[in-house]
């Protein structure tokens, strides 16, 4: 209790820490916004809830670590991992997916659980159980005497963040695949009707979460660590964020995933760091109480 | 003509047994050790530890009990990095398999896990890897550990800036302490033994925070680090503790004079980020420029190069120390073995009781509790890349370069 008072009078203290656990907060959150945005995405269309998602960010960080390895430049390695994630997930897809897409909702959270401890335990007996990034040789920007501190790296991975979501946005509006995709996750069967062939628009959604997740991955070995264990962490932040945004909301998962982050950061300030993620969970229970609340309200007005 | 033939080579037969007779018999030893998991990494450096020290000692000629060679053979299961499954092997290898002696698995939370099992069937364990205190205060008779328990990795950085602030003329009651230790048993094991010596100069400890399981990210504490400025910043958090306090010090611009970490060998710290390690202080059991030597292993530094000729996957690497202390349980056995001239447990048990061995490892002499009580710790910096040994002062080959200068 002692120390969170000292680390509450810490910030009134030193304004600046505010900033610069925003700061912090805002960049480790759009990454959260990214592999939320795909979880959304295969949610709202195929009704699957994946709880392997943190494990696809984890596996595209191991592509771009080991391309790196290989000589790789790491900012291509974003790209690269995009790429063969993209092939894992179409896999993954046909070999397990399509077979529990129709069934209950406890299938296919189980299935996913199965593919989460699976692609772990790969993840470390292919790369082993250490934890591995990639440092980047870019400087550091350095504002307000030191406090603040911009790693050029985290701030490229930003970009490349808000670069992706961009892009898949523009796709999702503008491309016939895109507009498949909406159609089928308003309506699978009026959309079958039509002549959309959803199992390929299914295949194609899951694919391009598959590839979003490990382009988040690829950016997270850039400027945190990973390990093969470390991905229902990510999971976990993915349905914090989701839940509390919404199926189809993009900019509210964008801004619930910068939020995210930024009340992690104080959290951990505030708390201890070993309470930062308890932080992601509370607010998960908060959000559903209220949403909770909320359908209540409807229902009644409802009746 | 045939029946001849015959003759002789049953003729042969005794004199083909006795050769049989005069090689070395086998020796069972059993260890549920982390091949899967998240200790898969250090658990299979232990393996080919034990792997290793099994192979020189065959060299040397086997182990003799009462004129008879034998030659070490491990079963290995394994554990999955679980403490459930752990315990279940070790029924396991005690029961079906008919295991009578045993070498110890991975981590603290694995030795927990077992040792209450090899204490049931009274089967004497020697472990390398499990350095909590705690292990050694439930009054388990048949355990033992090669190792120095887990409150002495740090604290000795406390001993060091005390005496800085002596050289400076200052109290060591003045120096500022901060901690970030995992939330594990064997971290919080380190932060004990850090609280004690601070308290013991009187010293303030002014951050104080745990670090979770799956930590990608302190840039919380290092900010208070920053405000706080202590005079001693203490890390733990296993291989993904030091990797990321390493990076983010080095961003951070965290300038404390004195920073000490775990784990510095196994996150590779300075092959992944360089300059942002140099003038960290790392704590190991072992280093192979140390003047300790045996006649199965040699010199440390014979140790170490023979290891990496027979595992070349460490030609590029250190050896970790959790390797060289694995080979160092399975010469303690030969010796108790060899010392209790018997194959019965129990004689084994009192003989590894009574061990005084000089090892490449270093001294080993067990506690009433079972821990090696007669090894120090080490402090290495990094100095230039290298790792150069700065503490204690009767091993140490370099000065420790203080305040910490990183570039």
């Amino acid at each position: 209790m002692e120390q969170i008072l000292g680390n509450l009078s810490l910030l009134a203290e030193f304004p600046v820490i505010n900033l610069k656990i925003i700061v912090d907060g805002l960049m480790i959150g759009s990454l959260f916004a990214l592999a939320a945005y795909g979880l959304a995405l295969v949610w709202g269309v195929m009704n699957v809830k994946n709880l392997a998602q943190g494990d696809f960010v984890i596996a595209g960080g191991y592509v771009s670590w080991w391309l790196a390895g290989l000589g790789l430049p790491p900012l291509l390695g974003v790209a690269a991992a995009f790429a063969v994630m993209w092939a894992v997930g179409w896999v993954v897809y046909k070999l397990v997916i399509t077979r529990v897409i129709e069934r209950d909702m406890f299938t296919s959270l189980l299935a996913t659980f199965g593919l989460a401890i699976m692609m772990a335990q790969i993840l470390n007996l292919l790369f082993g159980s250490d934890t591995q990034s990639i440092q980047l040789q870019y400087d550091t920007l350095y504002f307000f005497d030191g406090f603040i501190d911009v790693p050029i790296a985290k701030l490229l991975g930003v970009l490349l963040a808000a670069l992706l979501a961009a892009g898949v946005i523009l796709f999702m509006k503008a491309s016939r695949m895109g507009q498949a995709i909406r159609a089928t996750a308003q309506d699978a069967r009026a959309a079958r009707v039509l002549g959309i062939d959803t199992e390929k628009v299914y295949a194609f959604t899951f694919s391009l979460n598959a590839a979003i997740c490990g382009a988040a991955g690829a950016i997270i070995v850039m400027v945190w660590v990973i390990q093969p264990f470390y991905g229902i962490s990510y999971s976990i932040r993915s349905f914090v964020i989701v839940t509390a945004a919404g199926l189809g909301n993009l900019p509210g998962v964008i801004a619930a995933g910068l939020g995210i982050g930024a009340l992690e950061q104080y959290g951990a300030h505030i708390f201890g760091i070993g309470y930062q993620q308890a932080v992601a969970v509370l607010l998960l229970l908060l959000v559903l109480v209220v949403r909770l609340v909320q359908q209540r309200r409807m229902r009644r007005s409802l009746q | 003509m045939k029946i001849r033939s015959i003759i002789t080579g049953l003729a042969l037969l005794p004199a083909l047994l006795s050769q049989a007779h005069a090689q070395c018999k086998e020796l069972t030893v059993g260890s549920a050790i982390s091949l899967t998991g998240k200790y898969a990494t250090d658990g299979t450096h232990s393996k080919n530890g034990y792997d290793y020290a099994v192979e020189k000692i065959r060299e040397a000629g086997g182990v003799r009990i009462g004129g008879q060679c034998y030659n070490f053979r491990v079963i290995y299961y394994d554990d999955e990095s679980k403490g459930d499954r752990g315990a279940t092997l070790a029924e396991r290898l005690i029961n079906q398999d008919k295991v009578q002696y045993m070498l110890g698995p991975y981590s603290s939370g694995m030795v927990k896990a077992i040792a209450p099992v090899t204490e049931k069937y009274r089967i004497p364990m020697v472990e390398a890897e499990g350095a909590s205190r705690s292990l050694f205060n439930k009054g388990y008779k048949y355990l033992f550990a090669v190792l120095s328990t887990s409150e002495q990795y740090l604290a000795s950085a406390i001993t060091l800036a005390a005496e800085k602030a002596r050289e400076t003329g200052k109290q060591p009651s003045s120096v500022k302490v901060a901690i970030a230790v995992e939330n594990d048993p064997f971290s919080l094991d380190i932060r004990a033994g850090v609280l004690e010596d601070a308290a013991k100069f009187g010293m303030k400890v002014v951050v104080d925070e745990k670090l979770p399981r799956d930590l990608s990210d302190m840039s919380a504490i290092l900010t208070k680090v920053k405000v706080h400025r202590p005079d001693v910043l203490i890390v733990s958090g296993h291989s993904k503790g030091a990797a990321t306090a390493v990076r983010q010090i080095g961003e951070q611009k965290i300038n404390t004079p004195m920073i000490a970490l775990t784990h510095c060998e196994v996150a590779d710290v300075v092959g992944k980020f360089g300059d942002a390690a140099n003038g960290i202080l790392c704590s190991t059991q072992w280093a192979e420029t140390l003047s300790y030597s045996d006649p199965i292993f040699g010199s440390a530094s014979e140790y170490e190069r023979g290891f990496k000729k027979a595992y070349p996957d460490y030609a590029n690497k250190s050896v970790p120390y959790q390797t060289a202390q694995a080979s160092a349980a399975v010469y303690v056995l030969k010796d108790a073995f060899e010392r209790a001239n018997s194959l019965d447990k129990e004689k084994l048990r009192d003989a590894i009781a009574e061990t005084d061995l000089s090892t490449f490892y270093g001294q080993i002499r067990f506690s009433e509790n079972g821990n090696n009580i007669a090894k120090p710790m080490v402090m290495r910096q990094i100095q230039n890349g290298k790792y150069n040994v700065v503490a204690p002062s009767e091993f140490a080959s370099h000065k420790l370069d203080w305040p910490r200068t990183p570039r």
